[in-house]
């Protein structure tokens, strides 16, 4: 069965480089239209199809804005 | 339906970031896009993998990353700009046990803290060193940097680093590699994704070799600064890739961790004062005088001030050392004052010695000269006029005619080197001075049991002096009995004490082999 | 059991390391120079002897970011150096003063400007006690004027140095520092614990200790910095030292350290002796410097004469203490030389006849 994966990406904490939007494999993440506390048009998963590769994670320069979850079936 | 986290915040960064001023506390203080981060969080994620943030010991750069200490959850200190190796040499040869993560950029270390990196990676200080080389001054604003490429523009390189007059991009990893004691080297780039897992796995066995205390480990991470640069994180990415990859390039240098042990750090200094005690203070020897010792000839009334001056390597500062000695052997304060520095390397040598019952004022003898030893005319020409009236005067007849001085003065020429040298050892002339002076005072100077204490006084200086050298105690022991012998010619007195060469021999065996050695707490 | 004898000769210098081992001094980091280099010479002999750390460092900017280092462990830590070596170490210094990080830092001073000469001065009084780095911070200045006081003043050094959680130099000129006298060895001091910033350690939260310098906050580092001038304030008030010689009635009061301090005793006994009224008031520290004892002497004093290796510099502080009630002359010499008691009584006649202010 293959595992299914989301990013969460923290509204406030994301400066919006575009790092991880450029690294995504998948190209599921995107720069959003609303402006965080900031000021930065925060990224999010546009998409569904996350593999949980982490590049977005690694990619990104802050501590807490990514966080890869693996979604587990109860 | 449950979720798992699978790549989230490292624990080793605390949770909120209360540490940093202000009302932002969920991010770093880094610009967008910032390689820092990136490397923050490998770090992070290593120490947290080895289990060593207990122990992990983070040195803030002046730089960007001046704040690490405001997000890591390890020990953390902000050091002055380009010291931070020094400062990691002090926290790990203190405590050996810590895991010392130096964090540097280039202006830092490849600048104004160059000779601190280098020296600490050519010791092999157990530490690894991050060097974070974006090419420019971050934090300043974009200033020319040691690693800022040919041509690049900075707000120090209007029109462009010019290699005439800047010269080429510092390589650092290739430097330290020309060192013998760095066990990794790596350079790495904090670009795509492929790179920054290179860069994981560099700084993973960067903290594998930390945490067994290996030793010295350096990686160079070619990191963004798009800001400063004014790039989008793609040209950033390129720019690492294509232009920096061309001075810098990427790999491994050198990886001797496999053949490096792993080191289990000890650390027992030594604090029981009993230890310390038997390491510090001199054994009580066979020797010396009781606290309540006093000697009775008037001449010790009142303070003694002495001056020997010579040449360097005519044993003038030691023998005022033995005189120094018998002084405080025999209850005195004593103070001897050299003439250092330049002189010790040939030239001219002094050094004043005091005697008194009292606390010694001044050490300098000031014109109030007691007596007065020379062993050259440049030193009798010098240090005559300090003599005080009545005081004495000895010179060395070997090389020296009899000098004039005024009459109350008494003026006694020892043949001394010529004496030293029929001995065999001419550094011995001090010695054959003070054992021909020693007839003088007795006769002249010392009275009651002083007479007989002056020998003794000298053996016990000389042994006290040269506890660990039995050969030295016995060639000095054998030139003083040699002075006197030539003193009791020479000055037409009576004999004082033993010169019967057979009978000296042996009680010179019985001294040396006496239990009476111990470390030499003063080298002379 | 083995007896032991404390009466023992050494150099000034050699005397230090004896008081530091005594004072469970944990590092030495050093970098020769002269009229310094015994000490590291004697540290690097003793240090390994004790199993304790002694490195030579790469310069004296090295020595003393080592000794951050390990004062940040909360082990008590030392460099020794020279005028120039010390010019070099000042911004650390500040560093120190600002972690509010404890350290001993032996000075044994020579003649400069520039590279000068090897002979002894005082002239570092105003970089070692009017701060000599950046920012506004303190550092306790002990001068020692016998080789016995070198080791003593070294321990008392690490102690107030811990109490008051600030720098300490023991300033000593070239002659204290190269001189050998007798002296007694003091008791070792018993063992004592890390210190309870060390780095390895947790704060009141439970989180990682940290130090830091930098407070980008205007009135955050204003905060910072009052705090610290406070415990400076704390300092002058309490820990005032000096050794007064003959001052109970004296007439002319000299005020001399180190080496100069020795001389000028001299020359109350002669001055003494020619029936002129003559004290001595010796600071055995200069930060805090002896105001309250000075200050004693009004009562009877009518001229004050600062001797020293310098072309007036701890006058400066002479005629702060005295608020200037009575005339401060200078009696100095520099370049390496030492004024001579004849020199010294002389100035101190003159001040009498107020012939010089």
């Amino acid at each position: 069965m293959d595992k299914k994966f989301r990013v969460h990406i923290e509204f406030d904490q994301c400066k919006a480089c575009g790092r991880c939007i450029i690294a995504c494999p998948r190209k599921i993440l995107a720069l959003g239209k609303k402006l965080n506390r900031q000021s930065y048009p925060a990224a999010y998963q546009a998409k569904d199809g996350c593999i949980g590769c982490g590049a977005c994670f690694y990619q990104c320069p802050e501590p807490g804005a990514v966080t890869v979850y693996e979604i587990v079936e109860a | 339906m449950k979720e798992m986290v699978k790549f989230g915040k490292s624990p080793v960064f605390f949770d909120k970031f209360t540490r940093r001023p202000g009302p932002i506390q969920d991010n770093m203080h880094y610009c967008p896009g910032c390689g820092h981060g990136i490397l923050h969080k490998l770090i992070a994620e290593a120490v947290a993998e080895r289990g060593i943030q207990d122990k992990t010991i983070i040195l803030a750069p002046v730089g960007c990353a001046v704040f690490a200490y405001y997000y890591f959850n390890c020990g953390g200190i902000s050091v002055s700009h380009g010291r931070a190796p020094a400062v990691g040499t002090g926290v790990s040869r203190s405590t050996p046990d810590s895991c010392v993560i130096s964090y540097q950029g280039d202006g830092d270390l490849g600048a104004i803290g160059f000779n601190e990196f280098l020296q600490a990676a050519n010791r092999g200080e157990n530490m690894t060193v991050f060097f974070v080389n974006n090419t420019n001054y971050g934090m300043t604003g974009g200033q020319m940097a040691p690693t800022t490429l040919p041509g690049q523009i900075t707000t120090t390189t209007p029109y462009g680093r010019d290699v005439n007059t800047e010269g080429y991009p510092l390589k650092v990893c290739e430097m330290v590699d020309a060192l013998e004691k760095p066990i990794y080297i790596e350079r790495v780039a904090l670009s795509t994704t492929a790179n920054i897992m290179k860069a994981r796995r560099a700084v993973g066995k960067a903290l594998d070799n930390l945490k067994a205390h290996k030793g010295f480990s350096l990686v160079e991470v070619l990191s963004g600064c798009p800001v400063n640069l004014k790039k989008s994180a793609e040209d950033m990415n390129r720019f690492i890739d294509e232009n920096m990859t061309k001075y810098f390039p990427l790999g491994c240098f050198r990886d001797r961790s496999a053949e490096v042990e792993e080191f289990v750090p000890e650390y027992a200094p030594v604090h029981d004062p009993e230890e310390v005690k038997s390491i510090l203070f001199p054994r009580k020897l066979n020797i010396g005088v009781s606290a309540d010792f006093r000697n009775e000839s008037d001449i010790f009334r009142s303070e003694r001030r002495i001056k020997i001056a010579g040449f360097g390597g005519q044993g003038i500062l030691s023998l005022g050392i033995m005189l120094a000695t018998m002084g405080k052997l025999r209850n005195f304060n004593v103070s001897w004052l050299p003439s250092y520095g330049p002189e010790q390397r040939g030239g001219s040598a002094n050094c004043s010695v005091i005697l008194s019952r009292e606390k010694i004022a001044s050490p300098i003898i000031d014109g109030e000269c007691n007596l007065l030893i020379a062993m050259t005319s440049t030193a009798l020409e010098k240090f005559k006029g300090e003599l005080k009236p009545n005081s004495v005067l000895v010179y060395d007849s070997s090389t020296l005619e009899r000098p004039d001085v005024p009459a109350d003065i008494k003026v006694l020429g020892i043949d001394a080197l010529n004496i030293a040298r029929e001995i065999g050892n001419v550094k011995c002339a001090n010695s054959v001075i003070l054992g021909a002076l020693s007839v003088v005072l007795v006769d002249s100077y010392l009275q009651g049991d002083d007479k007989m204490d002056f020998d003794r006084a000298f053996e016990e200086a000389i042994i006290d002096s040269f506890n660990n050298k039995p050969e030295v105690i016995k060639q000095n022991l054998y030139a003083f009995y040699e002075g006197k012998k030539a003193g009791a010619k020479c000055f037409k007195h009576g004999i004082s004490g033993n010169i019967d060469k057979k009978a000296n021999d042996d009680a010179l065996n019985e001294i040396i082999k006496a239990d009476n050695f111990r470390d030499s707490s003063t080298d002379l | 059991m083995v007896e032991y004898n404390n009466r023992i000769l050494l150099k000034g210098n050699e005397a230090a390391v004896y008081g530091a081992l005594l004072a469970n001094c944990d590092c030495f980091f050093g970098y020769p120079i002269t009229p310094a280099s015994e000490i590291a010479h004697t540290a690097a002999r003793l240090f390994p002897k004790l199993k304790r750390v002694f490195v030579q460092a790469e310069s004296e900017i090295g020595a003393i970011n080592m000794v951050i280092g390990a004062a940040a462990m909360g082990k008590r830590a030392m460099t020794g150096s020279s005028g120039l070596g010390i010019s070099l170490k000042q911004e650390a210094v500040s560093y120190l003063a600002a972690y509010e990080l404890p350290a001993v830092i032996l000075d044994i001073t020579r003649s400069g400007p520039g590279l000068g000469n090897i002979g002894p001065e005082q002239s570092d009084y105003f970089q070692v006690v009017k701060g000599g780095g950046h920012g506004g911070y303190r550092c306790l200045v002990f001068t020692p004027d016998s080789v016995q006081e070198m080791c003593d003043m070294t321990m008392l050094a690490f102690d107030l140095a811990e109490k008051y959680r600030m720098p300490a130099y023991v300033m000593a000129d070239g002659v204290i520092g190269q001189m050998m006298e007798s002296l007694t060895l003091p008791e070792p001091l018993p063992p004592r614990e890390d210190s309870p910033w060390a780095l390895n350690k947790k704060d009141a939260e439970g989180n990682a200790n940290m130090l830091t310098t930098i407070y980008l906050e205007h009135d955050e580092l204003e905060e910072v910095s009052r705090k610290l001038h406070a415990k400076y304030e704390k300092v002058k008030q309490t820990e005032q030292r000096a050794e007064n010689y003959l001052t109970g009635d004296a007439e002319v009061v000299l005020c001399a350290y180190g080496v100069a301090a020795r001389v000028a005793r001299r020359a109350v006994d002669v001055l003494r002796k020619k029936g002129i009224k003559a004290g001595l008031v010796r600071p055995l520290m200069v930060f805090p410097f002896p105001e309250n004892a000075l200050k004693d002497t009004l009562s009877h004093a009518r001229a004050i004469v600062a001797v020293e290796l310098s072309a007036g510099q701890m006058i400066e502080d002479v005629k702060l203490a005295v608020e200037c009630r009575v005339p401060v002359s200078l009696c100095c010499r520099y370049g390496g030389n030492i004024p001579s008691v004849a020199e010294i009584c002389a100035a101190a006649e003159n001040a009498l006849k107020g012939g010089a202010r």
